[in-house]
């Protein structure tokens, strides 16, 4: 097995801390960097990249919405490659990613790779631009169907032909508790929807001066989408995935009778003043608490019940253990019935707009096991990915490897993010604002969908 | 709100000027807004506005060294009664990135020096040409140019990024310069202009009658007089390039090897918001250079925007 000995000198390469200075002998002293690879130490063999060929000289550059620290992680995973092929990957993250992609397409400067979070954007810019964007090539599409399941696949596809696959994945169906509380007051993690309301009635009676729930859907501009992945997730259980995908696609009114349904069931919980807002007030206080803090209450001992994805984890005091027996955990928001296991997530996809020999080589690396390895020997917590060849092992942290298990489930039924897959305006606009309505001043379910129905774009 | 009798101004500016008989009529307004601006009421309600002012800043900067549980759970008044502080905040702006503070520093150094003498000197020029060179359409020409300053930049971004690109210059310093300063040098000529007109033209044509060209007359005559509002737009351009996060954003995106020091810090809170307790820590070390240029050039600031922009 042959290691690596070499070391670009690259500044670039160099202030991505970690990896290379573990592997070699011969560090330039230029690692200004920070620490967020510091634990990486990953292994790898170039035999396995040599199907990549030697891009020597050659550049690629990626253009993406994952920012620091999270992409200190990302660049860290790219170093096998960069080592092996000798390409060098220029990464650019930006939190104003989906307002400036538009305009460097519409400019003619696109980036050679975007990571674009949502399906629904990538068939907008399809749509919009149909040179810019790169369908697969063969090497991609061979990685993607062999690795990936139908559906992940399905959403990186317009009209027939793959644009994009999968990169990072994450799940949406989580309820955070504290396990150290739930085991002080006999509570068991419920195992259906009727269970967990009746967990929550439970609470109500234990602890009359306690609200159970905690809930929080401010988030600067796009304030409402927390509400949205509650509103998705209720109708997964409720009115099943069918129905799901016929929503989604707008095959039914968005206002249909089903989703109503749905709504109220929501409402059920976030609009029951016996229920929220644990620690934070009323009904009310749901629309202005910062959905990245509302669930503080849980170790705070505000609340004991928050709704939020596997990423939440971040969102913790650092001195926080997350773990089955640690300070803070989350289990599986239940379906009607124990049989009935949908699970609705999230991811981005890696969209190439070059046909570049190194741009198609690194989105096939992309791809690839060996990436989604590379990068989970790189990342202590908050990411997984849906690639079957992910060695589940490599993840770090406990919650991580429950949304993998969840996620290779069979018999887990996975629906991507509703409103990431509507048009812009209903997706990333009036389904929020709605629900934002919704929650305060308090407006009618019906009244709320079909106000989103009326918005949705006529072609 | 002013609650200054009138009765004892009035008493007092007689008296001053019973003091001192031979004053001009300006002089006499100016001790009169003197006296009115200094009262003690004045001064008080001024003492007042300045520390509301400072409070929210202040607030900022003690949040800015207090731990993340901390800033989440308290507000920052009660640091006063359980002090706890702590410089990871700082340190996590300044080394926390996979690129160095220093290089974000130095970027936004590099966009901020150019993207204040291009257009200044160009608008010197072209000030000196609107004022005192005579040519046909030179009214139709200021109006025009001095119209230019109601396009809002916004609606030029997409056309020039297409440009820029076109000619291969995306993603270097040249595209911030150049349009930094495309986006200056309405308000610069329009200033200076202002400002060269209100010099006495017996000055300029004395200076001509003494053979004086438009060169000297430029460089000796007017250039040591435009000191003020040269400097004071200087600050005003200054201010506004180190601040900017648009323009930057636009036509360098986050490229690191040219991005400024505005574009790390909004990338700061991190991809979903979780590193928010950043973001004083991060307001403060870009405060610091703008604040520093402004102390040091603040009179010129006051004293020549106003000898520019208000003729009379």
């Amino acid at each position: 097995m042959k290691r690596i000995q070499r070391r670009r000198g690259l500044a670039l390469a160099a202030s991505v801390a970690g990896l290379g200075l573990v592997l070699t002998a011969c560090s330039d002293g230029g690692d200004g960097g920070g620490g967020g690879g510091d634990e990486a130490a990953a292994t790898f063999d170039c035999a396995d990249y040599e199907q990549y060929g030697d891009l020597e000289g050659k550049t690629v550059s990626v253009y993406t919405s994952i920012v620091d620290p999270e992409a200190q992680e990302q660049e860290a995973s790219y170093e096998p490659f960069e080592e092996c092929t000798r390409a060098e990957i220029e990464y650019e993250g930006s939190r104003e990613f989906e307002a400036q992609l538009p305009v460097r397409l519409e400019a003619g400067n696109p980036p050679d790779i975007a990571y674009i979070p949502q399906p629904g954007f990538l068939r907008s810019l399809v749509q919009d631009f149909p040179d810019a964007v790169q369908a697969a090539p063969q090497s991609v599409i061979d990685n993607a169907n062999e690795y990936y399941t139908e559906g992940w696949v399905e959403y990186g596809t317009v009209d027939g032909t793959l644009y994009a696959t999968p990169l990072g994945a994450n799940v949406k169906s989580f309820v955070w508790y504290s396990p150290s509380a739930f085991e002080e007051n006999g509570y068991e993690v419920p195992t259906t929807w009727q269970e967990l309301l009746d967990l929550t009635d439970q609470m109500v009676e234990d602890n009359p001066d306690i609200k159970p729930w905690c809930a929080g859907i401010e988030s600067g501009d796009a304030t409402g989408w927390p509400a949205t992945d509650w509103l998705e997730d209720v109708v997964l259980r409720t009115a099943g995935p069918e129905v799901y995908d016929q929503w989604v696609n707008h095959e039914i009114p968005f206002d249909d009778p089903q989703i109503v349904e749905a709504l109220d069931a929501v409402g059920g919980i976030l609009k029951n003043e016996d229920y929220v807002n644990g620690g934070l007030g009323d009904v009310a206080s749901i629309a202005s608490a910062p959905w990245n803090e509302a669930g503080n209450g849980i170790p705070d001992g505000t609340c004991f019940l928050h709704r939020a994805a596997n990423f939440y984890q971040a969102n913790w005091d650092e001195g926080l253990e997350v773990a089955e027996d640690g300070d803070v955990y989350a289990f599986y928001l239940p379906g009607e019935s124990e049989e009935d296991k949908p699970l609705l997530g999230g991811g981005e996809f890696v969209t190439a707009f070059s046909d570049r020999e190194e741009v198609q080589a690194f989105h096939a690396y992309l791809s690839s096991p060996q990436w989604a390895n590379a990068k989970a020997e790189v990342t202590g917590q908050g990411w997984i990915s849906a690639n079957s060849g992910l060695d589940r092992e490599l993840l770090q942290s406990p919650i991580d490897q429950l949304s993998f298990d969840l996620l290779t489930d069979e018999t887990y039924t996975f629906r991507f993010d509703g409103s990431d897959q509507m048009p812009g305006s209903v997706g990333a606009g009036s389904f929020w604002r709605e629900m934002v309505s919704w929650i305060s001043p308090g407006q009618d379910s019906q009244t709320t969908l079909s106000n989103i129905e009326a918005s949705w774009p006529s072609s | 709100m002013t609650a200054i009798p009138p009765t004892t101004l009035t008493d007092r500016t007689e008296a001053d000027t019973r003091k001192v008989p031979r004053l001009t009529r300006a002089e006499q307004r100016a001790i009169a807004a003197k006296g009115r601006l200094s009262s003690p009421w004045a001064s008080g309600i001024a003492i007042v506005l300045a520390i509301l002012w400072t409070v929210p800043t202040f607030g900022l900067l003690v949040t800015s060294i207090r731990p993340r549980s901390d800033i989440r759970t308290s507000g920052w008044w009660t640091f006063f009664t359980a002090p706890a502080a702590t410089l990871e905040n700082y340190s996590e702006v300044l080394f926390g990135s996979s690129t160095s503070f220093a290089t974000f520093f130095v970027n936004s150094l590099v966009i901020t020096l150019p993207a204040v003498v291009i257009p200044i000197s160009l608008a010197l020029l072209a000030a000196y040409a609107f004022a005192w060179i005579p040519f046909r359409g030179r009214e139709l020409l200021f109006v025009a140019v001095f119209a230019l300053q109601v396009v809002p930049i916004q609606v030029t971004l997409l056309p020039l990024l297409q440009q820029y690109v076109s000619w291969g210059l995306a993603g270097s310093f040249w595209v911030v310069w150049l349009s930094h300063s495309i986006f200056a040098l309405p308000l610069a000529i329009y200033l200076l202009h202002n400002f060269m007109k209100d010099i006495p033209s017996s000055l300029v044509e004395a200076a001509r009658v003494d053979g004086a060209g438009h060169v000297t007359v430029f460089f000796r005559v007017l250039l040591p007089l435009l000191t003020p509002a040269i400097a004071s737009f200087g600050i005003f351009q200054f201010l506004w390039v180190w601040n900017d996060l648009l323009v930057a954003l636009v036509f360098v995106g986050g490229t690191t090897d040219v991005a400024p020091l505005t574009v790390r810090i909004a990338e700061l809170a991190g991809t979903r918001g979780s590193q928010w307790h950043l973001l004083s820590a991060g307001a403060f070390v870009a405060m610091v250079v703008p604040l520093v240029v402004f102390l040091a050039l603040q009179r010129y600031f006051v004293r020549g925007l106003l000898a520019g922009s208000v003729k009379g």
